[in-house]
């Protein structure tokens, strides 16, 4: 299943003005915040009347601005997983686990309580209030409150932006799995880095109300020419599998042909993961580094430079079938004589990659 | 009871008989005109605010002169509405008309305020999980806004219970009739020597208000508890 968006819509004198597809899996939707990344998810779930546009998907056609199609919230069956939860109160996570499947037509597909409720691990809440769960517990209770509505769309709007560090840790392997289980597509909205890189399948990335640059994450993040967080947070998604794990803690991966070592990462060999390499960790030397601390040393050639305004400048490397980029000063381009075509090698620290920028891919 | 005298005893229970229907009467304009003051916008709102409170702030006497210029038999409503069989001057329906009317700014301001703590967002969590508006309003608003409702209903009770100035004017103060617990009170002081049944009903009189705000306390906290923090 596959959702098809265009929409267009003024308020405030802003313009939105976005056209994309949402396939399976999770599509991110990227960019700072007032880029109208709300705005589509909240046209999508039927809160807000776009001036002009089509949702649909197949057969399945929720707004229809020429046509005069709007359905009313209640008739899309979106899944919205809300910022800060808005979980009923009045009833008890039981309850409100249970409240979208009551309006659910009988012949929806649904997705066993039990089920749903051991993987998100709630089972020991079910009798509690919302008002006495942690924002943790409170953010699962969502997803599952979500999922249970027999959603065809699961919509989310920041789902960890009110969360601490340790609480983002312990939510974000949910999406992965959502990510890798449901049929149904996600449209996932956030503006941090590592939450894209982590999740998503698809990116849409936007700017100022429009859809500057969509496509699989992997392919949009390694573009040094689209950055909607500014340069400084820019990085890379790759694609790896563990191929050995040290005897000394290191864990040892091949991405895109290249072997890299990691802090361990605590899978067996063979487990397909992603991992997200922030473009100012990687350095660049001309020749090859000696007795550096640098644990990869990777040989590249230069795929793109592109110079920035101050003194920063992104250049994206090639090294075997991946792209990195990397975050230097324009001094540094001079002095190393850059230019797309030269051969260098691209230096990282097996430290800079934290375990939180490791995300299991089990299922892709 | 022997310890009050059948006057006496009256009047206490077309008091209760009158504050009881004259609450459940309101409650379902309270409730309305609570939602369009919360929640919509519409030309000549606060014009129709200040009608609403026009109760609160105006003279009983006036409100009760309004009531009765409207209501008596010979006025086009009152002889309309006596067609019908419905008559409020000189009656007891009066009396609880005369209440309702003094009492709904006191309901209608508790209700808006619970109306106005409920989060609308929850409302929109719940239409996305396919709940119509009804059943929105059934499930999400109403439970939420139920100690509102209840601290009005027992506030206007209180109130109905108390009002003397209008009823007096728009009913009089006839006995078995329309004479209310302060209209007797009123009464017996007129009267030299009846001190005794003018105090044991002000006794009454402060057993019934302390009790209903106890039992206001009381149910609010429960429900309060059963909704949780936040």
């Amino acid at each position: 299943m596959s959702f098809s968006v265009t929409l267009q819509h003024r308020f405030d004198g802003f313009t939105l003005e976005a056209q994309f597809e949402a396939p399976k899996g999770i599509t991110m939707l990227y960019g700072r915040s007032g880029s109208g990344k709300t705005t589509i998810v909240n046209a999508l779930a039927g809160l807000l009347r776009p001036d002009a546009g089509r949702i649909s998907s197949e057969d399945w056609v929720m707004f229809d601005a020429a046509a005069g199609v709007f359905l009313p919230p209640d008739k899309r069956r979106v899944g919205y997983i809300f910022q800060e939860g808005r979980l009923f109160p009045h009833l008890s996570v039981r309850q409100n686990l249970k409240y979208g499947a009551w309006f659910a037509p009988k012949d929806a597909p649904r997705e066993a309580f039990d089920r749903i409720v051991d993987m998100l691990g709630i089972a020991p809440l079910l009798d509690r209030r919302p008002g006495r769960l942690s924002g943790g517990e409170k953010q699962r209770v969502a997803i599952g409150r979500a999922l249970l509505a027999s959603p065809r769309l699961i919509l989310a709007d920041e789902p960890l932006a009110a969360l601490d560090d340790a609480r983002k840790e312990e939510i974000l392997p949910y999406f992965e799995r959502l990510r890798d289980a449901l049929e149904i597509p996600i449209l996932y909205v956030s503006h941090a880095g590592s939450e894209v890189a982590r999740l998503a399948t698809t990116l849409v990335v936007l700017e100022n109300g429009r859809v500057i640059r969509q496509g699989p994450a992997a392919e949009v993040l390694s573009d040094p020419d689209v950055t909607p967080m500014g340069a400084s947070a820019a990085g890379v998604m790759l694609h790896a599998t563990i191929t050995a794990q040290h005897a000394d803690g290191i864990t040892e991966v091949t991405a895109g042909r290249v072997p890299l070592l990691l802090p361990q990462v605590g899978y067996p060999v063979g487990t397909d993961l992603r991992i997200r390499i922030e473009a100012q960790d990687v350095m660049i030397a001309t020749e090859r580094p000696r007795a550096i601390s640098a644990l990869n040393v990777l040989p590249a050639t230069v795929a793109a430079l592109r110079m920035g305004a101050g003194p920063g400048a992104l250049a994206q490397l090639r090294a075997g079938d991946n792209l990195l980029l990397a975050r230097i000063t324009r001094r540094s381009v001079s002095a190393l004589d850059l230019e797309e075509g030269k051969e260098v090698f691209a230096v990282l620290k097996a430290v800079s990659i934290p375990r939180t920028a490791i995300g299991d891919q089990r299922g892709t | 009871m022997d310890w009050l005298s059948p006057e006496e005893w009256s009047a206490v229970a077309l008091s209760l008989r009158v504050a009881f229907w004259a609450t459940l009467f309101s409650l379902p304009f309270a409730l309305w005109t609570a939602h369009l003051l919360a929640r919509c916008a519409f030309p000549g709102k606060q014009l129709f605010n200040g009608l609403v409170h026009l109760p609160l702030i105006l003279p009983p006497v006036v409100t009760g002169y309004l009531l009765l210029v409207t209501f008596n038999i010979e006025a086009p409503i009152g002889q309309a509405l006596s067609q019908l069989g419905i008559v409020f001057a000189f009656r007891w329906t009066g009396a609880a008309l005369a209440a309702a009317i003094m009492a709904f700014p006191l309901m209608v301001r508790a209700i808006r305020l619970s109306i106005e703590a409920v989060d609308p967002k929850l409302e929109e969590a719940a239409a996305t999980l396919g709940a119509s508006k009804l059943w929105v309003y059934l499930t999400v608003t109403l439970p939420m806004i139920l100690p509102g409702i209840l601290a009005g209903s027992i506030l206007a009770f209180a109130k109905a219970m108390g009002e003397f100035g209008a009823t007096i004017t728009f009913v009089s103060n006839i006995p078995g009739q329309t004479q209310t617990l302060p209209s007797a009170i009123y009464a017996f002081l007129q009267i030299p020597g009846a001190e005794g049944s003018a105090f044991r009903l002000v006794v009454i009189s402060v057993v019934i208000a302390m009790g209903a705000l106890l039992l206001s306390e009381a149910l609010s906290r429960r429900i309060a508890h059963r909704i949780g923090s936040t």
